[in-house]
């Protein structure tokens, strides 16, 4: 019995990782993942910035252009989005493909990072503005001593969060032939035929950066709520 | 100091400020009494254009602060403010968020700033709080910070709305002492209060408000024991 277990397990790690260095495949659909989220959560970051300042200033064309950009995206399927961008818009031109996911990712993820840090700023006390325009800063001055490093604190928590939710939507790459790690276990599963083997290796994966993620998350909030 | 005429302030088509006319002059200490929502508050805002006025002028140490709206900072240097819930920023120390204001603002050098706060806080009988963060300091403690972040900048004028409302009981002393040694030191103050102890003791006029106007004012004598409209004698028997 216990015998009969052990085959099956050895057998799946033989056929899944070892042979013809499959292993290989999933090292390197990690890599495009990770350098897939790292991009479009730099991209998206700057997105999100220039958007939530667009909302809250009284531009009124700004304002429409935020609005707009936020609905779209966040009214329609990501993967939808991906093939859009990646071949109505970008596919035409000769950036490396990771480049131009990375780009329609960050597209993506800076309209959610946009309400984030449009929250942020929202959830500070309207007597803190106040306050400091009583003493004579101005709007500007009142924004970076006063306002933004108070934001920062509520930002910064979910913000780590919105990079999980990135790292696990870049899963949708394999839409467009990038070979992430859920493209891995496609791969794999083609030539072994097993059909749990690649994705329970590929899922433990995901949930190994994704609990780092969170372990820093919990860190990152209990110092910035001792700090108060 | 500070001359108000025919100020009216809409908020959307609710009319909040329906003419007000005064004259502050320079060194006296004006309390401003009267019902919730009679536009207290309102009015003093306007004073240091928080609130932007809808019709009306306002003039300060002779110059219409309404005309010259994008000097707006200069002026605001010149009125200091208080707030019924202090805010005081609670990302800086008392010592930080008395300096802001000089170094930014004024761009007076740090350690000058630093200087000016510790003798502030000395000044508002707070000696051993200068790296005290607000969360670590009572209301009273913290009202008395922000009334030596507000002298800070040296206004001529000081604005108080309702300082003490926020308060507990036990600590209004202490920071009404602190408004009556600038009165006594000839600061020119407006406050909104609904202490009327301090309103007849430290207050030289006494404005009562009423649906959006000045409906009487006085000397605290006057108003207190001899007021002339019936909704003055109403008010003053609710709250005395
Ligand atoms: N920003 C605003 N937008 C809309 N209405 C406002 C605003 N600020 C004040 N009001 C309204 O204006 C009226 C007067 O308000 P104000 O705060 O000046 O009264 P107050 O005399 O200070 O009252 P209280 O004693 O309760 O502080 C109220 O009806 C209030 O609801
Ligand atoms: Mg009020």
């Amino acid at each position: 019995m216990l015998e009969g277990i052990f085959k099956v397990l050895s057998d799946a790690i033989f056929y899944n990782l070892i042979r013809e260095d499959r292993y290989l495949l999933f090292v390197n659909g990690f890599k495009v993942s990770i350098q897939l989220t790292v991009f479009a959560a730099l991209i998206g970051v700057a997105i999100g910035l220039l958007m939530a300042i667009s909302k809250l200033t009284n531009n009124r064309i700004l304002n429409r252009i935020a609005t707009a950009y936020t609905d779209v995206i966040r009214g329609t399927p990501s993967v939808v989005q991906l093939i859009v961008i990646y071949y109505a818009i970008l596919g035409s031109s000769h950036l490396p493909k990771i480049l131009v996911a990375s780009i329609a990712f960050g597209i993506n993820s800076g309209a959610y990072v946009t309400e984030l840090i449009r929250a942020g700023i929202l959830a500070v006390d309207k007597g803190q503005m106040e306050a400091a325009r009583s003493l004579g800063l101005s709007y500007y001055q009142s924004m970076r001593y006063v306002i933004v490093p108070q934001a920062i604190k509520n930002i910064l928590p979910a913000l780590v969060s919105e990079f999980i939710v990135l790292l696990k939507e870049t899963a949708i790459a394999g839409y467009i032939a990038l070979d992430d790690l859920t493209r891995a276990g496609t791969i794999v599963r083609g030539r072994t035929f097993d059909p749990y083997t690649p994705f329970i290796l590929v899922a433990l994966i995901y949930l190994y950066i994704t609990s780092i993620l969170t372990a820093f998350m919990g860190r990152l909030e209990r110092r910035l709520r001792q700090s108060d | 100091m500070i001359k108000v005429v025919d100020l009216h302030k809409y908020f959307g088509n609710l009319q909040v400020l329906k003419g007000v006319n005064n004259e502050i002059k320079k060194g006296e200490v004006v309390c401003i009494i009267g019902a919730s929502g009679s536009g207290k508050s309102t009015f003093l805002r306007c004073l240091n254009l928080l609130e932007e006025p809808t019709k009306g002028e306002i003039y300060i140490g002779g110059v219409s602060i309404t005309e010259h709206m994008k000097d707006i900072n200069k002026l605001r240097q010149k009125v200091g403010m208080v707030f019924q819930q202090f805010n005081l920023f609670p990302h800086m120390t008392a010592t930080e968020n008395i300096m802001l204001a000089p170094v930014r603002v004024k761009g007076m050098p740090q350690d000058e700033a630093r200087k000016k706060a510790v003798e502030l806080l000395r000044k508002v009988g707070l000696p051993d709080k200068d790296d005290v963060y607000p969360s670590q300091l009572s209301g009273g403690q913290k009202q008395r910070v922000a009334i030596a972040r507000a002298l800070a900048m040296d206004p001529e004028i000081m604005l108080f709305d309702e300082p003490t409302s926020a308060l507990d009981p036990e600590m209004v002393g202490e920071v009404l002492a602190v408004m009556k040694q600038l009165a006594h030191e000839g600061m020119t103050m407006v406050v909104v209060t609904h202490e009327m102890g301090f309103a007849r003791e430290v207050g030289n006029r006494i404005l009562f408000m009423d649906e959006g106007i000045i409906a009487e004012e006085g000397t605290p004598e006057e108003m207190f024991s001899n007021p002339k409209k019936e909704r003055t004698r109403a008010f003053l028997s609710k709250v005395l």
